[in-house]
């Protein structure tokens, strides 16, 4: 955790510093989050025990099947959101649409995520996230891009997967890629991790910060294709620290039931027995779009940079 | 090597910020384990409710059948440290909770959950408790609860001292149970963590 942004120990109240904005993540840590469209989805989230609900108009699935432009939720249905539930709620802001975010700001959301499934709407910039005092997590496919957005000063990161598949394998690609990454960082010597930032693209700080601690300076979580509870806890054995879950719960034949196994699957990520138990009876998982059959420009994961 | 008389202390790993704790526990001289079911609770001589989100939590309890053997541990006496979400699991009466959230047999206090506002309203202070020494805590607060109420036998250790919430009860301490609304584990501080496992130790 970065101690630079920290203020003066013996100073008053302070609020938005980085260590509350990355703390609040830690508390998530275990845990599932989950896609809600209506208060009424958010209850049932919350009733399986999810740890936050991420508030968006469309689920990525009905993004995708729907087309048009996609955009942050209507205050009214984040209100209402906000209202149904006690544990936080989250919700989407466009690309580089930093109004959007200081929008859902006001309305008290407790995390923004400025995500590539919704529309972007600055294809050169991203959200200047310090400007902010509620927390931003954003997507990222590889450690480059993930060390970007934290310069950005997002307080969180998660995998992007492909959005509204039901398909794990993109997911499962940026975990693996972001963790072999800071596994190669912690094997250069010095002078060879200047050369490391600069192909990243990142600052060397925090290259170098990488290298030592061996993992992100934020929590990682993972998201983009998880219909499973056997998914959530792959992705938790390949080091992510969390879950988010879309289209994977409400696509799904039995919600409620889908959502509580899937916490479990979590909490049990490396127990086959409980998985085993878990994963019984569910009926339907979402039927899902295979990676491979959806056309280049149309991939959710290539937005952003 | 670990000295052979170090204790054990195990951090229930439900949900929330576990390696955390870990972390400072074994910083301070402990041998932490993370702990998900009964058989692991019974090697442990304290535990430590992480910070994390509570209703998710108290499910998680329920679901894998720890409650019961919680009680009758702190029944019997066993030392336990709660942050946050871990205050919240401690106390005998919870406000602003989901209506099926329960506690464990704990301290008597009522927390007010998410007190301090969402998270926006979250901050860092300096709050002084009492039996440390060496100055204020800086404590980190997130979404956090605070003490509404004490029962007989409760001692406040700390209060936010500045601030719009100046005067909350943030500490305390019933014999062998500890809660804090805020965090000591995400910061270097490990003062709280020592004490816990004095505590723990005597």
């Amino acid at each position: 955790m970065s101690e630079t942004t920290s203020p003066n120990p013996d100073a008053g109240p302070v609020v938005g510093t980085a260590r509350v904005k990355r703390g609040m993540a830690e508390m998530l840590k275990g845990g599932v989050i989950m896609d809600v469209v209506t208060p009424e989805q958010a209850k049932i989230a919350e009733d399986a025990g999810a740890v936050a609900v991420m508030a968006l108009e469309r689920v990525p699935a009905d993004i995708r099947a729907q087309g048009g432009v996609s955009r942050m939720s209507d205050p009214d249905m984040i209100d209402g959101i906000i209202n149904a539930v006690s544990i936080p709620v989250m919700a989407k802001a466009r690309i580089g649409h930093f109004v959007e975010a200081q929008i859902l700001q006001a309305l008290g959301v407790d995390y923004v995520d400025e995500s590539e499934v919704l529309t972007p709407a600055d294809y050169a910039n991203h959200i200047d996230k310090w400007a902010f005092t509620v927390p931003f997590v954003c997507g990222a496919t590889n450690l480059g891009e993930a060390l970007r957005r934290i310069t950005e000063g997002a307080a969180m990161i998660r995998s992007k997967g492909e959005a509204g598949t039901g398909d794990v394998s993109n997911a499962t690609t940026h975990m693996r890629k972001i963790r072999q990454e800071i596994r190669r960082l912690q094997t250069l010597p010095t002078d060879e991790l200047f050369v490391a930032a600069k192909e990243l693209q990142a600052p060397y700080e925090l290259v170098k910060e990488v290298a030592e601690s061996g993992k992100l300076p934020v929590v990682l979580f993972t998201a983009g294709g998880i219909a499973t509870p056997a998914d959530a806890a792959m992705m938790m054995q390949l080091g992510a620290e969390g879950v988010f879950v879309g289209s994977g719960i409400f696509k799904a034949g039995n919600p409620a039931q889908r959502a509580a196994a899937i916490v479990k699957a979590t909490t049990f990520h490396d127990d086959p027995d409980v998985l085993a138990k878990v994963s019984r009876g569910l009926g339907e998982a979402m039927v899902g779009i295979n990676v491979d059959d959806i056309p280049v420009p149309h991939r959710l994961a290539d937005r952003g940079w | 090597m670990r000295c052979v008389t170090a204790p054990v202390i195990g951090v229930l790993a439900l949900q929330g910020d576990v390696r955390e704790h870990l972390t400072a526990l074994t910083d301070v001289g402990a041998q932490a384990r993370p702990v998900r079911r009964a058989a692991e609770l019974d090697a442990v001589d304290g535990l430590v409710i992480p910070g994390g989100e509570s209703t998710t939590i108290s499910k998680l309890v329920d679901i894998f059948e720890l409650r019961e053997p919680i009680d009758k541990r702190i029944a019997a006496g066993l030392p336990v440290y709660g942050s946050c979400a871990g205050m919240i699991m401690l106390a005998q009466e919870v406000l602003d909770g989901r209506p099926d959230q329960r506690g464990f047999d704990g301290i008597t206090m009522t927390v007010r959950r998410n007190a301090f506002g969402r998270q926006v309203d979250s901050f860092e202070a300096p709050v002084e408790i009492t039996g440390i020494d060496g100055g204020p805590l800086h404590a980190v607060f997130i979404r956090a609860p605070w003490v509404e109420r004490v029962g007989a036998g409760v001692e406040v250790l700390g209060t936010v001292t500045e601030g719009p919430a100046a005067g909350r009860v943030v500490a305390v301490r019933q014999g062998n149970l500890l809660a804090t609304s805020f965090h000591p584990e995400l910061t270097r501080d490990l003062r709280l963590h020592r004490y816990f496992v004095d505590l723990v130790r005597t």
